[in-house]
């Protein structure tokens, strides 16, 4: 009775810990804004203009581009060879911390960088750098690119798990027996189905894009930069007049994400009317299947191309020699750089490991709780508690991280390594929900049925039935909140105090010395840690149902 | 279930133990003048020394530090690498906002200029400490102003130097062969040489460090770098390094439509051929990293004629540092003669050091004669004259005014 009220407030419980540190964060950090005339200071500056239109532009650009690559890939080549391929190449790519992603794809596209130097001198006659203005441009194409990047394997794997809900090969027959295009069909009458689901994913992508700081920083321009790099040049300034201006912008920048994602709703409104009409017309549009599928191919293969190229330079890098332009190739491998990073790797390795996993451990077991909580008392979550969940991705962390570590000063708790995940928590258990969330409730609920009619109690439906059969997605949705941890700087910095030392913040630490190697060297144990979590989330079950036909995958 | 819930319990269960770990009883603040009580007081204790943490040798100097600090007096020494040490002024902030004015969680910064005066502003320093420290009589305050005077702002004892540093400007021997040797030739060396020259982004400090020592060589009477900016005459005495950035910038790297962000991101730029001419304050910077192979073996370094900004870095206790005692004698143990000996040395860190070599007992000397400096490195007498940092308010209102023509794109 005890276990089963406590079980009732478990949805209740979890949003608490979700919004809780959002809204103290939000109150702490925003707080400046109102003092000492922040708001009509950051009017003054007059690299607002840009800055606001560099943030909208490269969030809503990327956004939309990674959302058609993820939707043409999946509508118009799920199923083939070619779609499993990229899948394989891209799922690895999610654990790739953003900046990592942004100083490889630097190093791989800047006139200096490896493309230049793998074709020079002896097809472009350089013999030095060409002084060509590609990564900061002003117009933030090469941050789009980082951005599209990051965001596109993230779609898809969202796409995928949302995809057996929405009952897509009988809806896809139907419209081919009706005659229409594979991708026609496919955005007429699966995508409706999908897109609730997805929606939330897609704003969150929306709000990271507009808010992102250290992809930003790398590959964004400077002159201006977007907001939020502005934002926390503004907030780590030593001149301490210039916060309340920070948390001005922070204002801004939170309204500029609400404004964007209320664009985005009108727009989905639009386009589903659009798509009614479109309908309507009877056309079969199969000529859209010629075009899209070469179209998307390419598309996921330059995605594919450009972060393992981006990821094998950085790789190399932490192993060469002298490598001057325009050496295709280091002069000679060492081990100087690992030997050097050494001394520091052993504790920053187990901490980061101890709060990954801490973090998706307690995410995993509040999500099973969330969601045996819905299915045992049909509690339906509604549109708000969804919200609630998704706050933490949504609001830029730069709005409620200062006020949250402020929070953690006064209360005491900050600087320990229950504080640090307990605020990893926050970002880990929304992902950790969307994986799990779909498969979960894709259950056969017929199981259970005949798992009562035998006499089991619902505790023991749960632990011999539904946990076992679903421990594939189980240990996969832990896995992803590994990554998601193992990639956290801010909430490590401010709520750690600078004693909690993870891999990803002596990996910014030393970016910030722009040493390719030493970058290199973290940038791959960064990698590393996320794939051993995947690995042993496909190897466990493996391992544990060797004798079960039934519960291979594909089975 | 329960595996679930027991474990939100141990959360708060931990929760609770650190917050009361952290309300120790109120402790007496150590008395540097009374030495051996300090080293007694620091035995044990674990420093935070909150440094930026951008430069893989340092860090292991200081790592080499820490057991120096450990096996002599018992002390032990922890980095907290910081992507800025402006981190740092904002943690003694906040923890001063949030009440916490004992038992802070920095209890040693590595700082100087605009940061330093932040916090001196503030009230935010112990001390004074530094000139009751044993090993303060070492230190070269006739010759090296710079040792108490941080950006025209007199120290007051309350941060201590640990190392010189003067800017020298790095080129490629094999592209360059007669290096500019001030602000006109650079000026004219980079219309004849389009898109090889370019500076750190101010408010960068390398970058408006840069900006400082244009004006130093357009100005007509450079002692006025050293009061405050009188808004009076600011655009007057600016307008000449205005119109050389006009001139120059066409001819920059990128046209200046984009810039490096920081010193190392400048560095790069050298390593990867992008550019020829780029500079550092760190005049061992270009040997040491020549010996890592991370830069061409044809680079060396030069200085202007009439001399380069020189000035040095300190380290400071936050008023409510936790370990103020084991601070200090990390801060004595920084001007111990082996360790700035060892910070001296080219393959180690290349810094200068800011002892007077003659104060020396002969044994400690030996070991400064003893170091190469390394095949890019200029011998001290090759240096020039070091010249002291403007008053700290130019830089402020240079970065600005930078950041309004050129850093938005206008």
């Amino acid at each position: 009775m005890t276990a089963d009220g406590a079980l009732r407030f478990a949805p209740r419980l979890t949003l608490l810990l979700m919004a809780g540190p959002v809204i103290a964060g939000l109150a702490g950090t925003l707080r400046p804004a109102f003092e000492a005339d922040g708001m009509a200071r950051l009017l003054d500056w007059p690299g607002l203009a840009r800055a606001v239109a560099l943030s909208l532009g490269t969030g809503i650009a990327s956004t939309l581009l990674s959302l058609a690559i993820a939707l043409g890939l999946v509508a118009a080549l799920q199923g083939g060879r070619l779609f499993t391929l990229i899948l394989r190449l891209l799922s690895p790519l999610l654990a790739v911390p953003h900046a990592a992603a942004a100083l490889g794809l630097a190093f791989l596209l800047a006139p200096s960088g490896w493309i230049a130097r793998a074709l020079s001198p002896w097809a472009t006659g350089w013999t030095q750098p060409p002084d060509l203005l590609i990564l900061n441009d002003p117009a933030g194409l090469a941050l789009t690119a980082g951005l599209v990047l990051k965001e596109v394997p993230f779609l898809l794997l969202i796409l995928i798990a949302a995809l057996p809900q929405a009952d897509a090969p009988r809806r896809l027959m139907l419209m081919a027996s009706l005659g229409y295009g594979r991708v026609a069909g496919w955005m007429l009458s699966v995508l409706p189905a999908v897109w609730p689901q997805m929606r939330p994913a897609v704003y969150a992508v929306l709000a990271y894009s507009m808010t992102a700081v250290d992809m930003a920083i790398v590959l964004g321009p400077a002159l201006p930069p977007t907001l939020s790099a502005q934002l926390v040049l503004w907030m780590t300034s030593p001149d301490l007049s210039i916060h309340p201006v920070a948390a001005a912008g922070a204002l801004v920048q939170l309204g500029l994400v609400l404004a964007a994602l209320a664009l985005l709703r009108c727009a989905e409104t639009g386009l589903a009317r659009l798509g009614c009409r479109l309908a309507l017309t009877g056309r079969r549009q199969i000529w859209a299947d010629r075009w899209l599928a070469p179209l998307a191919a390419g598309a996921g293969l330059l995605v594919v191309l450009l972060m393992a190229g981006s990821m094998a330079g950085l790789a190399l890098w932490s192993f060469a020699g002298p490598w001057v332009f325009p050496d295709a190739l280091p002069q000679r491998l060492e081990l100087d750089a690992w030997a050097r990073a050494a001394p520091g790797l052993g504790p920053a390795a187990l901490e980061t490991v101890l709060l990954a996993a801490l973090s998706a451990a307690l995410a995993t077991g509040l999500v099973l709780a969330c969601l045996e909580a819905e299915s045992r008392f049909g509690l339906k979550p509604g549109g708000g508690a969804l919200w609630l969940l998704w706050l933490p991705l949504i609001m830029p962390q730069v709005a409620f991280l200062p006020g949250l570590a402020e929070l953690g000063l006064r209360t005491g708790v900050e600087g320990s390594t229950g504080a640090v995940a307990a605020a990893h928590l926050v970002f880990v258990l929304p992902y950790v929900f969307l994986s799990l969330a779909a498969p979960w409730r894709a259950w056969d609920p017929r199981i259970a049925v005949a798992g009562a009619a035998l006499g089991a109690t619902p505790g023991r439906i749960f632990w011999r039935l539904r946990l076992p059969m679903l421990l594939r997605p189980v240990l996969t949705a832990a896995a992803v909140g590994f990554a998601v941890s193992v990639g956290q700087y801010l909430p490590t910095l401010l709520i750690g105090g600078g004693r909690v030392t993870t891999l990803t913040t002596e990996a910014v630490a030393l970016s910030s010395g722009g040493n390719r190697r030493i970058i290199g060297t973290f940038a791959m144990l960064q990698l590393a840690l996320p794939l051993l979590a995947f690995a042993l989330a496909l190897a466990l079950p493996a391992a544990l149902f060797r004798n079960r036909a039934g519960m291979r995958p594909g089975a | 279930m329960n595996a679930v819930w027991g474990g939100a319990m141990k959360m708060s269960a931990a929760a609770i133990v650190v917050a009361a770990c952290t309300a120790l009883p109120a402790v007496a603040q150590p008395d540097p003048s009374d030495w051996a009580a300090v080293l007694q007081e620091a035995r044990g204790q674990t420093v935070y020394w909150h440094a930026w943490g951008g430069d893989p040798r340092i860090n292991d100097f200081i790592l080499w530090v820490a057991d120096e600090a450990l096996s002599r007096h018992g002390v032990s020494l922890t980095q907290v690498k910081l992507a800025s040490t402006a981190d740092a002024v904002a943690r003694v902030v906040s923890e001063k906002q949030a009440g916490q004015d004992q038992g802070g969680a920095v209890d040693l910064i590595w700082i100087n200029g605009e940061n330093f005066a932040a916090m001196k502003g503030k009230g935010l320093l112990f001390g004074p400490f530094a000139e009751q420290l044993p090993n303060w009589p070492l230190v070269d305050v006739a010759g090296k102003p710079a040792t108490r005077m941080d950006f025209t702002e007199p120290t007051l004892g309350l941060e201590s130097p640990w190392a010189m540093a003067q800017l020298v400007f790095e080129y490629d021997s094999a592209r360059v062969p007669a290096p500019p040797l001030g602000a006109g030739q650079l000026l004219d060396w980079a219309k004849a040489n389009p898109g090889r020259f370019t500076y750190p982004r101010p408010p960068d400090y390398l970058g408006t460090t840069f900006l400082k020592q244009v004006l130093y060589g357009v100005i007509d009477d450079p002692d006025l770098l050293l009061q405050p900016v009188d808004p009076a005459t600011y655009d007057r005495l600016t307008a000449p390094l205005w119109a050389w950035l006009e001139e120059i910038t066409p001819a920059l790297w990128r046209q200046g439509q984009a810039y490096p962000a920081n010193e190392p991101a400048l560095g790069q730029l050298l390593a990867d051929g992008e550019i020829d001419i780029a500079f550092a304050f760190n005049t061992g910077r270009a040997s040491a990293a020549i010996a890592a192979g991370e830069l061409p073996q044809t680079i060396r370094t030069n200085t202007w004629t009439g001399g380069t900004i020189g000035n040095a870095s300190f380290v400071a206790i936050p008023y409510n540092a936790a370990h103020a005692a084991g601070a200090l004698v990390v801060a004595n143990l920084l001007l111990d003669p082996r360790v700035q000996a060892r910070a001296q040395d080219p393959d180690v860190l290349g810094f200068q050091t800011v002892l007077n070599l003659s104060a020396l007992s002969g044994q400690d000397r030996a070991r400064f004669d003893a170091l190469d400096l390394g095949i890019a490195t200029l011998a001290p007498h090759d240096l020039g004259p070091a010249l002291p940092e403007p008053h700290a308010s130019w830089m402020t209102r240079i970065s600005q005014d930078w950041i309004r023509r050129y850093g938005v794109a206008q």
